[in-house]
């Protein structure tokens, strides 16, 4: 809450470094009494609780055993927590790990290449200007519209015909190129890439590449950033895709594997304790990626304060 | 043998079933079908989703199909309709594995997608290990065998022992009594029910109109016709929409929290499921180990001893598969070799649907939530003879839904059970027609 209310009272924190631990320039008259504006502190207030909620309930939900899931009250911690890792673990040979490896693995490398397409493909449309610049970018746009999971069976069949299906390169290569990063790319390209600057490299005698790597590049890092990130999480959680590339369970990013815990067939129950500790895990790495990055977004707004 | 046409029929309209996503492979399939099976060393892949079923093909790669040259390798899957619909883009694309776990009422849709392939000559002789009422459901009731059964679901009656004796109630053998007992108790315990209707699963719902002799698909020459909304059914629909209307049961639906919660507390104290029980109590009400009881499941007047199914699997070949022969010799010896199957009983929890394995061996002592019923398995292989056939068409899966959707809110307005039934006929109905399928009328 205080967060909130301090966002909305002192814009421009962090804009220029110091800035954040200076007072407001509110130099000579008294601080005005601030008023808390109660409807909308409410509605974010709930707002927040609307997504916590669910993520309080994982946590509470794998501490507790198998016995204490349904019969004690939703929010109360149970006893099981330990014994779930170690069941989890012990689970098939330890599979789990295995999935989480994929899953790290098809959204880590996933992600940079996307991001790596993405740079190069948002960097040419926004710098050069070429004929059918603006076709291909109405096409991106249209991309943008079409939700993956449209595409899932087609790009199957299509990567059948190659031989190519239940191959790690069959979850990586549909996504390979994302509209969505290639838009987020040009934009922030047109903003961040001044055109005077490329054109003084070019007078130096940088070649397109060199220009691109030396200076489109460093320009571009926070939004590169972004778009790793939004990359990495929309792999993470993806389930379709690789649901019907894949059919060795070897080879099953984490989402996919979970599943087949929870749909074993009627004789056998759904393994939930073991999902919903599965799931808690499966959060922590992306977790950690936000803290990470979390710096580079800062450096993003001090580029910005500085750009003529 | 009517399927043939059927399937010429169907062959043309199926490329709309996975949407026009389809049509970009309309070339690649089809080849491989054709190919005679090969003999000599096979590596053949597995779609299953039971547990342990990569043990149970660990027994067979080092005993007999060692022996044979014949490898197998379980790829574990997620179970239901997703998984028929992943078979059906597999094959589309001419990459299905060469066995897969398939339900029961999912093997019309595959096969009238040309995906499984007939095994009837490799497997002869297997019919006599399974009860009639089993096999029909791999044959469909042709001369073509589409898969071999591995478990089956023969439904039962559940009841809570202690609680029963404390109310005085006595299990009911029919319908009539079954309601008769569900009014007493409400009139003892106002806030305990024997039971609930839920919607959430149709094959609970399916099973028991199998039992009053429903049967809701058939084929007529060369069109399908549709039962659901037939007498049995309207009988089964009626019963239990006047039990939800009254009061006398419950109305929430299965597998939630709430119910887990009044099985364990012992506010619902009967449930209508099928052999494998034990598995969901076990989750469910942990506290009430040993104190509940299976019986036959009640009966209606003026038929032969019945039970219907629910739930229960089998193991097919597909046509995309190169070696067959070797795959349907195993699926032999997954499904009726003794070892095989006291492997499939203790790794996978399954209940065999071959008949001499039903009782004794494996399945000698009653399962631990039932320790208080030490005949629990001789009894279940008793009621499992008397399953009565039941009759899938090509799409279950959107009578299941439309089921679920139409149902549960009659179950939970208390209304009329009889209209959410001709809903659920109509839309299946329109789906054959919409699909291509013949339909008569």
């Amino acid at each position: 809450m205080t967060s909130v209310t301090a966002r909305t009272s002192a814009p421009a924190a962090g804009t220029t470094p110091g800035a954040a631990q200076a007072p407001p320039p509110t130099a000579g008259r008294p601080p005005l009494r601030r008023r808390i504006a109660l409807l909308p502190t409410a509605a974010l207030l709930l707002g927040a609780a609307y997504c916590l909620l669910p993520v309080a309930w994982v946590v509470v939900a794998a501490t507790k055993s198998g016995r204490e899931l349904f019969s004690t009250f939703t929010f109360l911690p149970g006893t099981g927590f330990t014994r779930n890792i170690a069941d989890l673990h012990a689970y098939r040979d330890g599979i789990y790990w295995r999935w989480m490896g994929n899953s790290a693995f098809y959204a880590g490398f996933g992600a940079l290449l996307s991001t790596a397409v993405s740079a190069v493909s948002g960097y040419a449309l926004a710098l050069y200007r070429f004929p059918g610049r603006e076709a291909v970018f109405k096409v991106l746009l249209a991309g943008v519209l079409m939700p993956p999971v449209i595409l899932a069976v087609p790009q199957y069949l299509l990567l059948a015909k190659a031989d190519l299906t239940d191959s790690y390169l069959s979850v990586l290569l549909p996504l390979l190129l994302s509209p969505y990063g290639v838009y987020l790319a040009r934009i922030y390209a047109a903003a961040a890439v001044p055109a005077d600057v490329v054109e003084a490299a070019r007078m130096d005698g940088a070649g397109e590449w060199r220009v691109f790597t030396r200076i489109g590049v460093p320009m571009m890092v926070p939004g590169l950033v972004t778009i790793f990130l939004f990359q990495f999480v929309a792999v993470w959680n993806n389930f379709l895709l690789p649901y019907i590339m894949l059919g060795d369970d070897e080879k099953f990013p984490m989402t996919l594997g979970l599943y087949t815990l929870l749909a074993q067939g009627s004789n056998t129950p759904a393994l939930y304790t073991l999902v919903i500790t599965g799931a808690l895990l499966a959060l922590l790495p992306l977790i950690a990626l936000f803290l990470f990055i979390q710096r580079f977004w800062s450096l993003d707004l001090l580029s910005g304060a500085v750009k003529s | 043998m009517p399927f043939t046409l059927r399937r010429r029929l169907v062959a043309t309209t199926v490329a709309g079933l996975l949407g026009t996503t389809a049509l970009t492979a309309c070339d690649s399939s089809g080849d491989e079908s054709a190919a005679p099976a090969e003999a000599g060393p096979a590596a053949l892949t597995y779609w299953a989703w039971a547990p342990g079923m990569d043990k149970v093909a660990d027994l067979w790669n080092k005993g007999p199909g060692k022996e044979a040259g014949i490898t197998v390798t379980v790829k574990k899957q997620a179970s239901g309709d997703d998984l028929v619909t992943k078979i059906l883009t597999a094959a589309k694309a001419g990459q299905a594995p060469d066995l897969v776990q398939a339900e029961y009422q999912a093997l019309p849709t595959l096969v009238s997608n040309d995906v499984l392939a007939d095994i009837s000559k490799e497997v002869e002789g297997v019919e006599a290990k399974f009860a009639p009422g089993v096999w029909q459901q791999a044959t469909l009731g042709t001369d073509a065998v589409y898969a071999v059964p591995q478990d089956s679901g023969p439904m039962m009656f559940y009841y809570r022992q202690d609680l029963f004796r404390q109310y005085g109630l006595t299990v009911p053998t029919t319908w009539d009594e079954f309601a008769e007992t569900a009014r007493a108790l409400k009139k003892k315990a106002p806030g305990k029910a024997l039971t609930t209707f839920s919607a959430n699963d149709a094959g609970l719902f399916a099973g028991l109109a199998q039992q009053a002799g429903a049967r809701w698909w058939t084929t007529e020459g060369d069109q399908w016709k549709v039962g659901i909304d037939d007498a049995a059914t309207r009988k089964v629909a009626a019963f239990w929409g006047g039990l939800v209307k009254e009061g006398a049961i419950d109305n929430q639906p299965m597998y939630t929290p709430a119910w887990n919660k009044a099985l364990n507390t012992g506010e619902q104290i009967g449930w209508v499921s099928a052999v494998w029980a034990a598995g969901t109590l076990t989750t469910a009400a942990p506290d009430t180990k040993g104190k509940w009881a299976m019986a036959p499941l009640p009966q209606w007047p003026g038929g032969a001893r019945a039970t219907g199914s629910w739930g229960g699997s089998s193991t097919a070949v597909t046509n995309d598969s190169k070696h067959k022969g070797a795959a349907a010799e195993f699926v032999t010896w997954l499904n009726t070799d003794p070892a095989a199957l006291a492997a499939l009983v203790k790794e996978s929890g399954i209940y065999p649907a071959a008949t001499a394995a039903q009782s004794g061996g494996a399945l000698a002592k009653a399962p631990d939530f039932f320790s208080n019923q030490p005949t629990f398995y001789e009894e279940a292989a008793a009621i499992a003879k008397t399953t009565a056939p039941s009759a899938w068409g090509p799409n279950v899966n959107v009578a299941y839904t439309t089921f679920r959707d139409a149902f549960a809110r009659a179950a939970k307005d208390r209304s009329d059970f009889g209209a959410a039934l001709r809903t659920v006929h109509d839309s299946t109905v329109a789906d054959l027609k919409k699909q291509g399928f013949g339909v008569a009328e």
